[in-house]
């Protein structure tokens, strides 16, 4: 059986495609909504929007997370804004400056037709937002306020002080809280997806564990969407929380959803940097400092002089060197490497050598304290209270992490993947993003998905394929029931002499060593080989206390970490695969002369979909045309 | 550093509790509080004994997961801080550092340090919302919102919902929880129309759940992570006692 991978982007003029979608797309009739059943995996900006928007129309929805409560998820972390097109600041935006924003900032490797509905639906997304109670920040007119991000050049960010995704989470939290409250919506907190359950080449369930109790349900659907967010702890350190994961993706995939770009990560210059082997997560700071700070290090390797001491003269604000036009709000990918190859010159500071300094002397000068104090206070203190370190007195240290993973389960341009019936949407799916995210889109793009995209394109799914609500006593149910148990009970049964934890930052190091900021060939063949090896001593000998029939936070971790085994394989082939650079994605061999990331149109502008061939066969990767109608793909240009 | 830890071990609800001495050896100060804890399970598991189980997930002081009493305090030492936050800089070796659960009646221990908070989570779904579906809304600028109530409405809104108000407070009152998503969508034109049903619906929720009665000690506040202000309380007592002369 070949597969296609089809983007299904609605043929006619770029900005119309959306609106001529909603115009044909056959709708579900209003008293037959209630009879078709969805799980939303996932209670995040993306999970929690859908989830209730899908009740508001009429849908019976089942809602899971692993936190103990869904206001928890991971996108409360975000912290600096939302983009919008709103030009409310009149300064020349517009739908289409955010639409080619975006797709140059992802180095022109996504969809068109997707990019552009985002750009669509942004204004949307304010408006919903600031009726449901978000407290943005507002000018003394009663306006709403912006700010300005990475990789653009007008002002279309918004934003609730350093609190954004907070706060948009809540929105979303308490629109969800209300379809409980009404009973359109089931949810279950504490509560993990261990697999997805196909019957006659459909999604129409999953396998779930009670983290409480340890109880293995069977829940069916008509349709499953999975909303789990990043990969981004594949590499044991980064900026996100710690039961982030990839087993919900991965197992879906496993049960034949394709993977798409899995080698486009992203690593997030401004970060607070590792103080030592104990460290569990990075701290990020938000890339708005970009828009006051500075960034240098040293001009000459091995300056020991406290910053304080060293003089103009002998600093290099590098950004605002190489990048005269963005200077220190270049995008997150090139500030990234710039920062990088500063420190392997020798010019990092800091212990280790690896960090630079982030200045807010000028600003301060420039201002005042009390003016950068009411802009950043919050970060500045979350910088003392990690680093015990006053930002006011000396430079920020800082340094890249991995933040975010643009790749993620292969959608349509319905946000369908390609088993039918299976969505996938915010972080999880791999699609408006390109190489590249730009900052304060992640959120944009949850939110579209949930809110106003997937509640119209699921229908599209009802409407064009027969009613199938199987039962749980369907025999793929039983069997996907004993291979989840089969599988916990196998971790816990191997009894050896490492702890878990252990072999992910093994994991991790591997990755970030070879198929971090800079890959080769060479790199990326050697982690080829060593991940499978890890794996198997995972398997012989990793030791995971208790049992399966309590709460168990080790076995919980376990098994994230037996699957990020996995998957890190995966994304280390795709990074080998693709003979170019483009973004985050930057391959030492192919870069032009003055160290930009130089991509290869003519050979790699699709989309690498893999298929999971079961275990221990490679897998297959077909590939998704990338068709440029509007857009004319450049060398992006930031000087 | 080296500390000795006192940890409440509890296996799951239905058992009873008890404090277990621990050994957490070369703790530095850069690590953080449940870095250390860390520590100390890897040690654990090495011996082949069961990790003590708490509860985090972002692990830089916003998701509100994490809340551990630490010698008698929410959170811990220091002002405005998460637990996840807390670093070992605060303390000093050979210190002896007591660490606990939230303890209410409302919050029922689920293991060691973890609790059940989803009281909370049932009175937001009493009232703590707007009632807006998706769609259909009007332009944001659309209702000028002065500075100042959104910028008082956002000192509300930042409750991360961690619950040491309640562990702090001697009757295991949650009015500065419920003071805070109260106030925060009343202060705004879009949350002031059905201000009356909300307060009244979630006051209810609350006294159902369990939590007690705030007698204005003001301990809410002082271990509050966010710093919210125990005026928010006094305000939502204002909202409560105008809805119920209206409502009667
Ligand atoms: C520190 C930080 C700052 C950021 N700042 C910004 C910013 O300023 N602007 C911006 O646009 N973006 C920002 N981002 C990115 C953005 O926050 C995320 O990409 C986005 O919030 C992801 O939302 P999501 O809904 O897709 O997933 P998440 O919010 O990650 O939610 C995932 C959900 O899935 C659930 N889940 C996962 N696996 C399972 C499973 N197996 N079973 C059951 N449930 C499961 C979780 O419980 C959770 O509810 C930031 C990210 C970080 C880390
Ligand atoms: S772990 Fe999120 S607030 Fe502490």
């Amino acid at each position: 059986m070949t597969i296609r991978f089809e983007s299904k982007v609605p043929s006619g003029p770029l900005s119309q495609k959306w609106t001529k979608y909603r115009h044909e797309v056959k709708l579900v009739n209003p008293a037959n909504k209630r009879k078709f059943h969805v799980i939303v995996i996932g209670s995040g900006l993306a999970g929690a929007s859908a989830a209730a928007t899908l009740a508001e129309l009429g849908y019976n929805v089942k809602c899971f997370c692993f936190q103990d409560s869904p206001r928890r998820a991971h996108s409360i972390a975000a912290q600096g804004g939302i983009n919008a097109a709103k030009n409310y600041r009149n300064d020349g935006d517009s739908i289409y400056r955010l639409f080619y924003d975006t797709i140059k900032g992802g180095d022109f490797r996504s969809r068109e037709g997707n990019v552009h509905r985002l750009a669509e639906v942004s204004v949307n997304i304010i408006d919903q937002c600031v009726a449901q109670g978000v407290p943005f920040a507002r000018e003394y007119g009663g306006l709403l306020d912006n700010r300005s991000f990475g990789g653009a050049q007008v002002s279309r960010t918004f934003y609730a002080r350093g609190q954004t995704g907070q706060q948009l989470l809540l929105g979303a939290y308490q629109a969800l809280s209300r379809q409980i409250s009404l009973g359109a919506v089931k949810m279950y907190p504490r509560t993990e997806m261990l697999d997805l359950v196909v019957v006659n080449g459909h999604a129409k369930g999953v396998i779930t564990r009670d983290l409480v109790t340890g109880e293995i349900s069977a829940h069916a659907s008509d349709a499953v969407v999975l909303a789990t967010g990043g990969y981004g702890n594949v590499f044991y350190l980064s900026t996100n929380a710690q039961g982030s994961n990839v087993t919900a993706t991965w197992r879906a995939h496993k049960k034949g959803a394709a993977f798409a770009n899995p080698c486009y990560t992203q690593i997030h210059p401004t970060c607070i940097p590792v103080s030592g082997e104990h460290q569990s997560k990075l701290t990020l700071m938000s890339e708005s400092l970009r828009n006051d700070g500075r960034v240098w290090v040293p001009k000459k390797s091995g300056d020991v002089r406290q910053p304080q001491d060293i003089p103009e003269e002998d600093r290099d604000y590098y950004l605002e060197r190489k990048y005269p036009s963005y200077g220190n709000l270049a995008p997150r990918d090139i500030s990234s490497r710039a920062a990088k190859q500063v420190c392997d010159e020798g010019r990092g500071v800091g212990p280790g050598g690896r960090g630079v300094y982030l200045d807010f002397g000028d600003a301060i000068r420039r201002f005042s304290k009390e003016k950068i104090e009411e802009r950043y206070g919050n970060l500045f203190e979350m910088y003392e209270r990690i680093t015990g370190e006053n930002a006011y007195e000396r430079p920020m240290r800082i340094y890249p992490a991995v933040h975010y993973t643009m790749g993620g389960l292969w959608v349509d341009y319905t946000l369908m993947s390609n088993l039918p019936g299976l969505f996938v949407i915010g972080e999880a799916n791999f699609s408006d993003h390109g190489a590249n995210r730009l900052g304060a889109s992640a959120l944009m793009q949850g939110l579209a998905d949930g809110y106003f995209i997937l509640p119209y394109t699921i229908g599209e799914y009802f409407t064009s394929t027969p009613k199938l609500l199987p039962s749980t006593d369907h025999e793929e149910f039983k069997k996907a029931e004993e291979e989840v148990t089969a599988s916990t009970n196998r971790l816990l049964s191997v009894k050896g002499k490492r702890t878990v934890t252990e072999f992910h930052r093994q994991l991790g190091k591997l990755m970030w060593d070879k198929c971090g900021m800079a890959r080769t060939a060479e790199s990326l063949k050697e982690a080829l080989e060593k991940i499978p090896a890890i794996r198997e001593e995972f398997h012989e000998n990793v030791n995971v206390m208790g049992d399966a029939t309590e709460l168990n936070q080790h076995l919980e971790r376990a098994g994230r970490v037996a699957d990020y085994m996995e998957f890190a394989e995966l994304l280390v082939l795709d990074a080998l695969r693709r003979e170019e650079s483009c973004g985050g994605h930057f391959r030492e061999e192919y870069q032009t002369e003055d160290g930009e990331a130089l991509r290869n149109d003519e050979e790699f502008s699709y989309v690498a979909c893999w298929e999971y061939q079961g275990e221990g066969n490679p897998p297959v990767m077909h590939k998704e045309p990338l068709v440029y109608e509007e857009v004319r793909m450049t060398q992006r240009s930031y000087k | 550093m080296n500390l000795t830890l006192k940890v409440w071990r509890q296996k799951d609800a239905s058992s009873s509790g008890r404090f277990v001495e621990y050994e957490a050896r070369n703790i530095i100060e850069e690590m953080s509080f449940l870095e250390m804890l860390d520590v100390v399970n890897e040690e654990l598991v090495a011996k082949g004994e069961d990790p003590i189980a708490f509860d985090h997930d972002c692990r830089e002081g916003i998701c509100g997961t994490c809340g551990i009493v630490i010698d008698g305090s929410p959170h811990g030492p220091w002002d405005a801080t998460t637990t996840c936050q807390l670093h070992m800089r605060a303390f000093k070796s050979g210190d002896v550092i007591t660490i606990e659960p939230w303890r209410a009646k409302a919050f029922p221990v689920i293991r060691d340090l973890i609790v059940d908070r989803s009281a909370f989570d049932r009175i937001i779904q009493a009232g703590g919302f707007i009632s807006v579906s998706t769609g259909g809304a009007p332009d944001g600028n659309a209702i000028p919102v002065s500075k100042d109530d959104a910028d008082m409405a956002m000192d509300a809104a930042q409750c991360i919902g961690c619950g040491a108000c309640v562990a702090a407070c001697k009757n295991a009152s949650a009015m500065l929880f419920v003071s805070a998503k109260v106030s925060h969508l009343g202060l705004l034109p879009q949350g002031e129309v059905e201000q009356d049903r909300r307060v009244l619906n979630m006051v209810r929720a609350m006294d159902a759940e369990g939590f007690g009665n705030c007698t204005n000690i003001g301990s809410c506040e002082a271990v509050c992570p966010k710093e919210i202000s125990v005026d928010f309380i006094g305000r939502m007592n204002r909202d409560y006692r105008r809805a119920l002369l209206r409502n009667e």
